[in-house]
């Protein structure tokens, strides 16, 4: 499906999306209390069928956090990439381990590195990180003189 | 092994294996519930060897940033950092000569041969049988002579740098890589007959681990594991970079979804990679094999995603710019993490002895997983 294509299905699930256009993939904006609805809608519709999860991951932009999901479809091969902006003292977004299986570890590794919350998840232990760990080591402000080399 | 073990409320027996046990081959922390001999739950606990590859690279220049990758996957380190290297130079659109092209792809499939045949002695071992170790570390002996002479490196190559490679080829690289196309061919034979028929191997791998279709795609899964599974997704032929396009070569699908399908993929893939280096060999063209680059390479604002096929599977690269001389943020995705979130689930009903046999067909290597 092409990029027009795309838009237009998916303005009919959320009107309020905006798009971004200027990369290699369409970006679809969303709101984070949206997301679900919309994670779920493009993963079950037919036409769309986003079944493949490559990339999830988040960007720490000082003022907000940006998670980006990176979305491809093994059928129809057409690719989207959505992005939520969340609030940096109290990040909170839905989980979408139950629709895409792959975003459990990837959801797991993103809260402990940014510290976001993932709602309804089953298991946010930390993965990576010990488990007496504080604070989010991949957010700008994070300081650790004593583990942190600075090259 | 951890010397601590538990039992849960049902009366199930929890083990820890690793984060030191040869068969996990690196630190990786496996918690497991058993019911008897029965697997109930797999947990891994990763991090033993996380360096937070991706905060270092922030304060590292889009030349430097390369370097810290062939960390990573140490078995691909060359396809590793020729993954971050076509992410620079898309943002920087730059044209890599045609001498380049073809050299980053014989290096690239020599890497996956020696990473395959790691992976060959190491499953073997994993499940019994010795004698394939030392055949496997023989040839990829030869593949590391190679890459000695040309990269000065064994391990971490480092050869890969935005706009093409590093240095010219060494004068022996073509006579080298003749002797080892001819040693390989009669060897992957002898691999076949030693492992690929035998009756024991069989019964230890057929039907174990089964991973559906489905959830190949829903884990993420990527590589040799997702093929197996018969998912179409070689980055090589999916969305071809540098000279894949031009080459003959078979993307090697099976539908046993078990670990001996995933055994399968990976030694009909090595006779694939060497006919790719077979039908390159005499066919590098002359002239630059580096573009010129600007001493200091600033991406502009935006982003930028790449990806390549590893030896394990799909390896992505994201960079964040927003126009200085370091990435705002990368993100690297590889393979080894997502194929890894799929243990648990190919684990559960299996017995504990068949562990190994799973993570020997996922081919691991921890500091990919970790970063």
């Amino acid at each position: 499906m092409s990029n027009e294509e795309l838009k237009s299905v998916l303005s009919g699930f959320n009107p309020g999306l905006t798009f971004e256009e200027s990369g290699e993939w369409l970006v679809a904006n969303v709101e984070p209390g949206e997301f679900l609805s919309l994670a779920k809608q493009i993963r079950n519709n037919e036409s769309l069928s986003f079944d493949y999860l490559f990339c999830l991951t988040c960007i720490d932009w000082k003022t907000h956090l940006t998670m980006v999901y990176h979305l491809t479809s093994t059928s129809f091969r057409h690719h989207l990439v959505i992005k939520s902006k969340l609030d940096s003292s109290r990040p909170e977004i839905e989980t979408v381990s139950n629709i895409w299986k792959t975003a459990d570890f990837h959801e797991r590794e993103v809260a402990e590195l940014f510290g976001v919350n993932f709602l309804n998840h089953p298991d946010l232990r930390k993965l990576i990180l010990p488990d007496e760990w504080s604070g989010f080591p991949l957010r700008k402000n994070y300081e650790d003189p004593v583990n942190m080399i600075k090259l | 092994m951890i010397e601590e073990l538990m039992t849960t409320e049902q009366g199930d027996l929890v083990i820890n294996v690793g984060p030191q046990h040869p068969s996990t081959h690196g630190v990786l922390h496996l918690v497991i519930t058993l019911n008897g001999e029965t697997i109930k739950k797999v947990e891994p606990h990763l991090g033993y060897i996380h360096r937070s590859i991706e905060k270092m690279c922030e304060s590292l220049s889009f030349r430097q940033f390369i370097y810290v990758t062939s960390r990573m996957d140490y078995l691909s380190s060359h396809i590793n950092n020729h993954g971050c290297a076509l992410c620079v130079e898309k943002g920087l659109q730059i044209e890599v000569p045609p001498r380049g092209q073809v050299i980053r792809v014989l290096m690239d499939e020599l890497t996956r041969i020696a990473s395959h045949v790691l992976w060959w002695g190491a499953l073997a071992m994993d499940v019994g049988a010795i004698t394939p170790f030392f055949y496997a570390f023989r040839e990829r002996e030869a593949i590391n002579d190679i890459m000695e002479e040309t990269c000065g490196a064994r391990l971490t190559m480092n050869y890969m740098v935005p706009g093409g490679v590093m240095f010219d080829l060494h004068p022996n690289f073509q006579k080298k890589v003749h002797e080892f196309i001819q040693l390989f061919k009669s060897k992957v034979d002898e691999y076949d007959e030693l492992l690929t028929n035998n009756v024991i191997f069989k019964a230890r791998t057929r039907g174990i681990g089964m991973l559906s279709y489905e959830d190949a795609i829903s884990y993420g899964c990527s590589g040799p594991t997702a093929r197996a599974s018969g998912v179409h997704c070689d980055i090589r032929k999916l969305y071809p970079y540098e000279v894949y396009s031009g080459l003959q070569f078979e993307e090697i699908i099976e539908s046993g979804c078990d670990s001996y399908a995933r055994y399968v993929v990976r030694m009909k893939e090595m006779r694939q990679s060497l006919s790719i280096v077979e039908q390159l060999i005499d066919n590098i063209p002359e002239g630059d094999f580096q573009a010129k680059t600007k001493a200091v390479l600033k991406l502009p604002k935006g982003e930028f995603y790449s990806r390549v096929e590893t030896a394990r599977g799909e390896f992505g690269v994201y960079i964040v710019s927003e126009g200085g001389m370091t990435p705002y943020r990368i993100k690297f995705r590889s393979p080894g993490f997502s194929n890894l979130s799929a243990l648990d689930h190919m684990a559960r009903g299996q017995k504990i002895g068949d562990l190994v046999a799973i993570m020997g067909s996922l081919d691991l290597v921890i500091p990919d997983i970790d970063r």
